[in-house]
């Protein structure tokens, strides 16, 4: 049903007026019923990421932190517009304030409070956190063409993969 | 290579055994755990050497985690179409890892364990998805020998993990507890009674979604629906369980009041068409996919409505996974056209069901 001020979005909402012992039925699109000052409740979105991500394009153009890279793996805040998907673990502190906002938007809250955990080995993960790092250094060093860093990047990932066996 | 299935215990589906609570209307309750391994890129943006170092890693922990003893790992990356869409016919694999979608190939490092207990996919969207699936209405069972796999082979491969935000995951509408928690349920009376569209409005209210019997993206056919939780976030794993159970537990008694109100309002009207549908499956030469899930769909409210009876629901529910396209190719040792697959459909069914009720296939 269309909207009875505008008649061109679709109406969201019923007012029922009574002036003067006479009733009336008005069928109010969001916009109209907001310039009457009448809150409209949102629905609960159909699509929570479709929502996220709105919510991410909005916060990008605010931000001018559009093209902000997270340091480990590359992946820039328009990649995740675009695919939905963060790159990896590191992202999560590379986007905080973001992510925080958009996960209560998603989940109705920003805050774990499941099971916690521990690293089993924390040794074992410095070693992989480090080879990570490593990783992501070398890949750069590729790429602006330093080899001899890439080359002492390459012989320290050997070295670390080597005790790891 | 070649699928052998007698690798696989019980076949990867011992949940078809109906043996479970209301295992006529509840076909399977899942638990689902996604999560990374800490010290690489999640999958997407992963490199294939780094792909296959997490298969490596979790393949070396193996031997350590009780839940995953006697496991089968299947590399998808070594597999036909064919086998890999085998695997999702039996629920082991989402269609991602598959690559069911576009004629790719599966992406390398891309694998399943499958033990009696758990299934893991290795590299989907997150680097791990631990599941485990019991039969019939068991969120309960299902959730703690989840748990406890997630606990063993967390304490052997270091995951992902935030103080704030939980369990880190490629997509953020899983992280936190990354679990879902979902039943395959068949609705029939709901939706004879038109009552579905109210009680799947009613699941939202309750942060609860649906889909349709292979998860996210596919479609409700035969009556079935997949009910999970929506979020992961901001309530405890033990929560989003009861939580479901709970719900799931008034559907299952709303479905119940409707197959009562159904046989009492229009008793042979059901009757009827039910006998025909199982009369068509018992005799139709060419069965195309969704048709034989329509129809198993009302043979199976039969039995359930007890109007049908020397049929078992263990039965009914292999149908519906052992008649599906990739399990006819691979029995017939060929990739089947659809048409072919439509006979050979009709002709498993048929055999199945004179079998069943001790007659020669006519």
């Amino acid at each position: 049903m269309l909207c009875d001020q505008c008649h061109e979005r679709d109406a969201v909402l019923n007012l029922t007026q009574i002036v003067e012992n006479a009733v009336t039925q008005l069928h109010l699109c969001e916009k109209c019923a907001a310039e009457r000052g009448i809150e409209t409740t949102v629905s609960m979105p159909k699509h929570p990421l479709g929502e996220f991500l709105q919510a991410v394009q909005q916060q990008a153009l605010q931000v001018p932190g559009d093209a902000a890279r997270c340091a480990y793996c590359g992946t820039s805040l328009r990649d995740f517009r675009a695919s939905g998907r963060l790159g990896c673990a590191h992202c999560y502190g590379a986007f905080e304030q973001s992510l925080r906002d958009l996960l209560r938007r998603v989940h109705g809250s920003a805050q774990h409070v499941g099971r916690s955990y521990q690293v089993p080995n924390p040794a074992l993960l410095e070693r992989d956190t480090s080879l990570g790092a490593l990783r992501a250094q070398l890949q750069k060093a590729i790429e602006s063409e330093e080899f001899e860093t890439a080359a002492r990047l390459r012989d320290e990932i050997r070295t670390l993969e080597l005790t790891a066996r | 290579m070649t699928l052998d299935l007698s690798l696989l215990p019980d076949g990867g589906v011992p949940w078809l055994a109906a043996s479970g609570e209301h295992a006529d209307i509840v076909l399977s309750s899942r638990i689902r755990f996604a999560r990374n391994v800490a010290g690489y890129a999640f999958t997407a943006r992963a490199r294939d050497g780094e792909r296959l170092r997490v298969l490596a890693q979790v393949r070396e922990a193996v031997p350590r985690v009780p839940s995953l003893v006697g496991a089968a790992l299947l590399r998808l990356d070594e597999m036909t179409t064919i086998e890999r869409q085998l695997l999702h016919e039996r629920h082991l694999v989402s269609k991602e890892l598959a690559a069911l979608e576009g004629a790719t190939e599966a992406r390398s490092g891309a694998a399943v364990l499958v033990s009696s207990a758990a299934a893991v996919m290795v590299n989907e969207e997150d680097h791990l998805r631990l599941q485990v699936f019991r039969s019939g209405f068991d969120i309960g069972g299902a959730f703690q020998a989840a748990t406890k796999l997630d606990r063993e082979l967390g304490g052997e491969v270091p995951y992902a993990f935030h103080h704030e935000f939980g369990f880190l995951t490629s997509c953020p509408t899983n992280t936190g507890t990354g679990m879902r928690a979902s039943v395959l349920i068949h609705l029939p009376g709901l939706v004879l009674t038109q009552e579905i569209a109210k009680v799947l409005q009613g699941l939202q209210q309750m942060g609860l979604t649906y889909r349709g019997l292979y998860g996210e993206g596919s479609e409700v056919v035969g009556n079935f629906f997949q009910i999970s939780n929506q979020t992961t976030m901001g309530r405890s794993e033990d929560e989003l369980a009861d939580q479901l159970t709970r719900v799931v537990r008034r559907v299952i008694e709303q479905e119940e009041e409707a197959r009562r109100v159904l046989l009492r309002d229009a008793g042979y009207i059901i009757e009827d068409k039910l006998w025909r549908a199982y009369g068509t499956l018992r005799h139709a030469r060419s069965l195309p996919a969704d048709e034989a899930m329509n129809l198993l769909s009302g043979v199976r409210l039969a039995v359930g409505l007890q109007l049908l009876s020397g049929l078992s629901v263990y039965t009914l529910n292999k149908l519906l996974i052992f008649s599906q396209s990739a399990h006819l190719s691979l029995e017939a040792g060929r990739t089947l056209t659809e048409s072919e697959a439509n006979l050979a459909r009709a002709r498993h069914v048929r055999q199945v069901l004179a079998s069943e009720a001790g007659l020669a296939d006519r």
